[in-house]
């Protein structure tokens, strides 16, 4: 198991180099330039290529990228264009917002969603599963920054039960934490339900046709420890699998839901740092991504071996 | 702000993991005193660059005004007024000498000095076209002891006070001398001013949120606050600027009391801040914006004049403005290039424009210059609100008026790469784009950077215009109000002919608070001193 967690995290090594020098190359051959940003409408064009000349955007391509990559071994991400402010700082400010929202929005999805899929597989073709599945189509097919106004419009503004929008660090309290967090996390959470109960009732299902689940109803196991204990276990891996994808996507930024509940997570981030051209930013937001994936990933796949022992590395 | 009426229920494990997931990565607010006065405000955009002399970003000057203080300032009635100094012409009008008042601090507790007066106007004549004009015409710019300034000329430039007292787009803030010795090309890195308010650098993200804390040892003149002139009093501990990207949920906070002021209503959205108990809606910006197309000079078909005046034909300001606004109380069609309630501002020579479109005048102009149906690259940006209707409209009123319209949409980011492109179309040129610029920006020849004539030295479109710089120097020549606006007019009617630019009409922004916060001032850039905050 060792051996091959150490080969997975170098191979890590390949494909975010690959990752950054496409990420260069792709955002210098986009259309923009941070110094008319910076510089404003009235600028003229003597004064942006002077400012240009500064932020060292004239120099040659390789020049620029190997001294963006020689900081970035060590450590460091540069400095955004635009505000000039530390880019590892800007990040690392953004990402607890982003990281307590997934996390709060995959724990209520996985809450939610594992119970409903495994009873819709349970009650297949009754209306408890035809409920689950209705509701799972809705979860897919209602836009999220619909949801969240709907979510602001009874919960904020009519019962005032929580405030319209913003962010309140757990360190600031716990209350303050969760009457921020907890409509964007469950807008978000509106599709991952979705997404997990559809999953879970899939695997289910084939897993509840296999012999054994009938062996163990036979030998007259409660149905719950059948279903829980027995079928759930073995439809792990997929519902897994999506559970991880899910929570990657979640941590790389979900622009509209930040918007909508102003939250100052890395989605907006990324997007003001793509709108403005600030390219350390959105280099770092790239690799910061990649990164994430390979790492959930590995991780999903290191998690299959502890719910299906047939599975070893 | 509002309190909680009910908490959540099972927060007890899963609070616990969150908040050793989150509580080492989240940002940790500084409390603020329980009896201390905070004026949350939802400005128009988030704060990036905190040097007001590099950039012309309006968000970057009220940010300006909130820290540093200025030597003059105008007033409502466009008049220059002291500030932190006072100042005597010479009868020859070529030396003009500043003495600072009393009581002038920095923020790090050091006294204003005439040698940081020097290094900060010096700093700001290199970025600023008005002030690039008088250093063209200074001798001598020198401190002759601690609260003396003298500006000496090679010749008299009359508009002199009022380029150095505008409020837009980059008025000279005063900075200590280390820091405005910065080079102009580059942002400066300490942020101290001697303004009213003290910027809060821990608690500054960029693009999220910047808190100002009342500065106790501030001055203010004793004279009623007028527009930027007048006495600074500051009667709140503290200000927080706070970005939201969705304006209906800007307006829905401002409904729940959860910010006291909203910089920017959007019009369509007006109703629930109407029907809101505690919100007013209001116009404090008498001013309020322009917007305007500007086409390219250096290549067919706007090189022609003729075709540049069929696309003024073409183009009608009341459709253009009511897609952009909707309701006719937030618009006015205007053909005055310098504004229509500025002292420069004259229609003369506008009916054409602001007449409504005339596209079979439009289709006579171009059968007489000969235009060979060649398509107008019209750049159409489509992620900036403000402009995305403006091309849209502009294209079928083109096509109308007997024009082939080729329109590109793309973001701004790549509009304002491309307009800076002086290349043949076919190379990656453009033909005509749209921008906003508010009215204090545009309101003087000097100013206005669209009549600037000097050909690869103008703005974007690069007119070569001999006629117009000719009487942009009569005007800094002018010795009085009324030789100034006589030579305003000759321009605004050579612009009208000559379609230096099309202006499309004037534009307002409301702007929203809570009753509770009371005393704003009229300005066209929005003031945080004067105002008074009860508690609700």
């Amino acid at each position: 198991m060792f051996g091959y967690i150490l080969k997975r995290l170098l191979a890590t090594i390949p494909v975010l180099l690959i990752v950054a020098i496409f990420v260069f190359l792709l955002l210098r051959l986009t259309p923009g330039d941070p110094a008319a940003i910076l510089a404003g409408d009235a600028a003229t064009p003597a004064q942006l290529e002077r400012i240009r000349d500064r932020l060292g955007l004239n120099d040659p391509l390789y020049i620029q990228f190997f001294t963006w990559f020689g900081q970035m071994l060590k450590g460091d991400l540069g400095t955004s264009l635009i505000s000039n402010t530390d880019v590892v700082s800007m990040v690392a400010d953004r990402l607890g917002p982003t990281i307590n929202i997934a996390v709060m929005t995959i724990v209520i999805s996985v809450l939610l969603a594992v119970p409903m899929g495994v009873i819709a597989a349970w009650r297949h073709r009754t209306w408890v599963d035809f409920l689950v599945m209705s509701f799972s189509v809705l979860g897919f097919s209602v836009p999220v920054f619909v949801i969240g106004y709907i979510l602001i419009q009874i919960f904020a503004i009519e019962l005032r039960w929580v405030p319209v929008q913003g962010y309140a660090s757990p360190s600031d309290g716990v209350g303050a934490f969760f009457s921020r967090a907890i409509l964007p996390s469950l807008t978000l959470a509106t599709i991952y339900v979705a997404l997990i109960a559809r999953m879970t009732r899939a695997s289910m299902l084939e897993v509840l046709g296999e012999d054994y689940v009938r062996t163990a109803r036979a030998k007259g196991v409660r149905e719950n420890v059948v279903l829980f204990r027995h079928a759930l276990r073995n439809a792990a891996v997929p519902i897994l699998t999506i559970i991880g994808t899910g929570f990657a996507l979640l941590i790389s930024g979900v622009v509209v839901t930040e918007s909508v509940f102003n939250i100052p997570g890395i989605g907006r981030l990324t997007v003001d740092a793509i709108l403005a051209r600030d390219y350390p930013v959105i280099q770092a937001m790239i690799l910061l991504t990649a990164g994430i994936y390979v790492l959930v990933n590995l991780l999903v796949d290191i998690s299959y071996s502890f719910f299906d022992p047939r599975i070893r590395y | 702000m509002k309190t909680l009426r009910h908490t959540l229920p099972g927060k007890g494990t899963l609070a616990a993991a969150l908040m050793a997931t989150g509580a080492m990565l989240a940002p940790v607010a500084a409390p603020a005193q329980e009896d201390e006065v905070t004026l949350t405000a939802v400005m128009h955009s988030g704060l990036r660059v905190l040097d007001p002399v590099i950039t012309t970003a309006h968000i970057t000057r009220n940010h300006g005004y909130m820290v540093y203080d200025v030597l003059t300032a105008v007033d409502e009635n466009f008049e220059p007024q002291p500030q932190m100094a006072d100042w005597e012409v010479s009868e020859d009008g070529l030396t003009y000498t500043f003495t600072l008042r009393d009581g002038l601090m920095f923020h790090d507790g050091a006294p204003v000095t005439g040698a940081d007066v020097v290094a900060s106007l010096e700093r700001w004549g290199e970025r600023d076209s008005g002030g690039q004009l008088i250093f063209d015409v200074t001798e001598s710019l020198e401190a002759t002891d601690d609260s003396t300034v003298v500006w000496t000329l090679t010749e008299p430039f009359a508009p002199l006070m009022d380029v150095i007292s505008k409020q837009s787009a980059v008025p000279p803030f005063i900075m200590p001398a280390r820091v405005a010795e910065t080079s102009a090309d580059e942002t400066i890195t300490e942020y101290v001013g001697s303004g009213p308010f003290v910027f809060n650098e821990d608690e500054y993200e960029p693009g999220v949120s910047v808190t100002y804390e009342k500065f106790d040892d501030y001055v203010p003149r004793e004279e009623e606050p007028s527009w930027m002139a007048g006495g600074k009093v500051v009667n709140v501990d503290r200000v927080v600027w706070t970005t939201m990207p969705d304006n209906l949920t800007a307006m829905n906070a401002l409904a729940a009391g959860e910010i006291d002021y909203l910089e920017q209503v959007q019009i369509d959205l007006m109703p629930i801040l109407e029907s809101a108990p505690g919100a007013v809606v209001e116009m404090r910006d008498p001013l309020g914006y322009v917007t305007i197309g500007r086409p390219n000079f250096l290549h067919p078909p706007f090189d022609n004049k003729q075709i540049r005046q069929a696309a003024l034909a073409a183009l009608g300001q009341e459709e253009m403005l009511a897609t952009m606004q909707g309701d006719p109380e937030y618009y006015n069609v205007c053909g005055a290039i310098f504004g229509c309630a500025t002292p420069l501002g004259d229609e003369a020579g506008a009916d054409i424009v602001t007449g409504g479109p005339d596209p079979e005048r439009s289709k006579e102009l171009l059968e007489e210059a000969g235009y060979d149906g060649t398509p107008i690259v019209l750049m159409a940006p489509t992620d900036v609100v403000s402009l995305v209707n403006q091309p849209v409209v502009a294209a079928q009123a083109l096509r109308e008026g007997g024009f082939e319209v080729e329109l590109q949409s793309m973001d701004w980011q790549s509009v304002v790469q491309r307009r800076a492109q002086q290349a043949p179309i076919g190379e990656g040129g453009w033909n005509l784009f749209f921008t906003n610029w508010m009215v204090p920006e545009v309101s003087d020849p000097l100013i206005n950077v669209m009549v600037n004539g000097r050909g690869d030295d103008a703005w974007f479109g690069w007119p070569e215009d001999t006629e117009i710089e000719q009487m942009r120097s009569e005007f800094v020549a002018a010795e009085t109000p009324e030789e100034q606006k006589e030579i305003a007019v000759r321009i605004q009617e050579h612009v009208m002919d000559n379609v230096n630019y099309i202006m499309m009409g004037e534009y307002l922004i409301p702007q929203a608070r809570r009753e509770a916060v009371q005393n704003m001032i009229q300005s066209p850039v929005p003031v945080f001193w004067n105002l008074t905050k009860e508690a609700e």
